[in-house]
């Protein structure tokens, strides 16, 4: 397969819903690409769209426009996921996957961990042959690190690191390529935070698996990333390699948030950067950038139309009038 | 996964059994649910073998042994026409029972499905099916029955069936609401994720989920069913007399209850037997369904 075309293209993406007091935007005018097997991390705070982005990009939920380009399975050509028949998109569902945030609801309470792994296979008739989905179950359960004891026992009997593991299993049994990652750890304590995510990495290494990793958390996106896009309101303001974005960022927003980071040194004095006011409401946002009512360095000009996404650096994209010409 | 986990593998595996057993086997460490379970059987049995069991014929009429109470010939007493009470509830749980499981069928598979598809689907389709109910539930249950077996002519088939459509509203409210709440549920979405279709979504996901209020409504709705058909019965809608019913039994020895309350007494108790083995059975399926409350 080639590699030098991006895996996943990402055009202009949209998602509005509608409110009694107007239209939402949750993503809004995304565009962005993924290569095969890399991790792309989405920060951004409550609210700002991320999850909606992720499951946009494998249409849990319909887009409202835009497209989301996934490479066909040969390498030649690309899929418009928004766009595709219900009976497309079955098949489409082997190939794209979802991680979810909580694993406390994400699992019927009432399937054993066995069914809750069988599922996907029975859904999509992978297997005719019982023996064969057997061995594959018992396969899965040993891939993420699932005892065999635990096979007849129900989510509500495990602690939360051993349901993520059953979530991992189900978006895996399908074999796919992409798995958007929903804030798998944010639910969990830290140590087993740790196993996840080194589960996770070790997977994509094996498998070639590529993610969308979303979270709050930027010590464990800086963790598992290749490149991190941060969400602000809607929007991607800053899109870079994982070390150029810590080393040297270029948004307002991103400085922001990267100030906040504790730095576990009695010598390092970091500038906190305190942002004032509240993130502006989604709905009906005006045609400006969206953290101009909160940016220290905000000039007339932030104030009338969004800055776009632009290639400041090579590999470094940010929305900001200003980019590089800030202290 | 830790050391114990690999050194001790078969120590704490669960036993795998079939849904059914499964089931059966949390059923039967609940004894208030095998009390209610023998009930039903025993009612049952005799609705089934109700010839060989009763001692006399439900309808021969015998006008020297009138409202006769309990003795050795008659063990539950004699009515005002001289049958023989006992006799007259054996049969009697042919109709009861029939009418009480089946209008409760009736009602919850209709009134199931509509409720599950308004609340999986929402929108339009809602709002209409939801309305149609509304006016459904703005008329009385007893005058929507009557009103239907009275377009339908009195037959037990028909009573059952206007029992059953006046209690569609309530379950289709009951599963509505219960689907609406699971529906929004993280785990809908992830099976959506793996690509399962609607159906399977709201017959193996929302449904199992929403079970419970729809149980304790089944066993509580066939005891409200037996006693709807009882006083349709009672205005001649329903079961025509000589054949025996226990509602109409109950009405019946209504008018002689001063002097001899004992032909009220027994019907009265066969309804109220049935109704509570029913929901000692229900709350005991209620929690075996669930495998959070019991091993």
């Amino acid at each position: 397969m080639d590699n030098n075309k991006p895996y996943i293209k990402v055009e202009n993406l949209k998602k509005y819903f509608s409110t009694k007091r107007g239209l939402l935007h949750a993503v809004d005018d995304v565009s962005f690409e993924i290569k095969r097997g890399e991790t792309l991390g989405l920060v951004g705070e409550s609210g700002c769209g991320k999850s909606t982005l992720g499951r946009c990009l494998i249409r849990l939920l319909d887009s409202t426009s835009g497209k989301v380009l996934l490479q066909n399975p040969e390498g030649e050509g690309y899929t418009d996921v928004t766009k595709v028949s219900a009976r497309e998109m079955k098949e489409l569902r082997k190939r794209v996957q979802i991680v979810f945030q909580d694993p406390y609801s994400c699992l019927n309470p009432r399937l054993s961990v066995w069914e809750l792994i069988a599922e996907p296979l029975i859904v999509n008739s992978i297997y005719d042959d019982k023996a064969a989905m057997r061995k594959r179950i018992r396969e899965l359960m040993d891939t993420v690190g699932l005892a065999e004891r635990l096979e007849n026992s129900y989510p509500h009997e495990l602690d939360g690191g051993r349901r993520q593991r059953i979530g991992i299993a189900r978006s895996l049994a399908l074999n796919p390529e992409f798995i958007v990652l929903d804030e798998p750890v944010s639910a969990l304590d830290v140590c087993i935070q740790a196993q996840v995510l080194n589960l996770l990495n070790s997977l994509q290494k094996e498998f070639n698996y590529t993610y969308v990793f979303i979270s709050h958390n930027l010590s464990v996106v800086r963790h598992v990333s290749d490149r991190i896009a941060v969400m602000y309101l809607g929007q991607i303001v800053e899109l870079s390699e994982y070390k150029e974005l810590f080393a040297n960022p270029l948004h307002p927003y991103t400085q922001a948030l990267l100030s906040a980071i504790p730095v576990a040194k009695l010598d390092v004095q970091r500038e906190r950067i305190i942002l004032e006011g509240d993130v502006p409401s989604p709905i009906e946002p005006p045609d400006a950038c969206r953290f101009a009512g909160r940016c220290r360095y905000a000039q007339e000009v932030c104030h009338h139309g969004t800055p776009p996404l632009t290639e400041f650096a090579p590999g470094h994209f940010v929305a900001c009038h200003f980019a590089g010409k800030l202290d | 996964m830790n050391d114990t986990e690999k050194i001790v593998p078969e120590l704490t595996k669960r036993k795998r059994r079939g849904p059914f057993m499964e089931v059966l086997y949390r059923l039967a460490k609940s004894p208030l649910a095998m009390f209610g379970l023998a009930i039903i059987a025993l009612l049952v049995f005799c609705a089934i073998f109700a010839e060989v069991i009763a001692p006399y014929s439900p309808i021969k009429q015998d006008l020297m042994h009138m409202f006769e109470t309990p003795s050795a010939e008659h063990w539950l007493g004699t009515d005002e026409f001289g049958r023989d009470i006992l006799s007259r509830l054996i049969y009697g749980a042919r109709v009861s029972l029939q009418v009480g499981f089946i209008a409760v069928g009736i009602a919850l598979v209709t009134g199931g499905m509509l409720g599950a598809v308004s609340g999986y689907y929402s929108g339009w389709l809602d709002n209409s099916i939801m309305r149609v109910m509304d006016v459904l539930l703005s008329i009385p249950q007893t005058l929507l029955a009557i009103a239907i077996v009275a377009a339908l002519g009195p037959s037990l088939m028909n009573l059952m069936i206007a029992v059953g459509i006046s209690a569609v509203p309530t379950y289709a409210r009951i599963v509505r609401g219960s689907v609406l709440s699971i529906r929004s549920m993280e785990f809908i979405e992830a099976a959506r994720a793996v690509g399962s279709s609607d159906l399977r979504i709201i017959l193996k996901h929302i449904l199992p989920n929403s079970m419970a209020p729809i149980i304790v409504q089944s066993t509580l709705g066939v005891a409200s069913a037996i006693l709807n058909a009882a006083g349709l019965s009672f205005i001649g809608l329903g079961i025509q007399p000589p054949n025996p019913e226990w509602g109409a039994m109950l009405s019946g020895g209504r008018q002689y209850i001063r002097d001899y309350p004992h032909m009220t007494l027994y019907p009265g108790l066969a309804i109220m037997l049935t109704i509570l083995a029913l929901n000692f059975l229900g709350d005991g399926l209620r929690d075996a369904l669930d495998p959070k409350l019991k091993r």
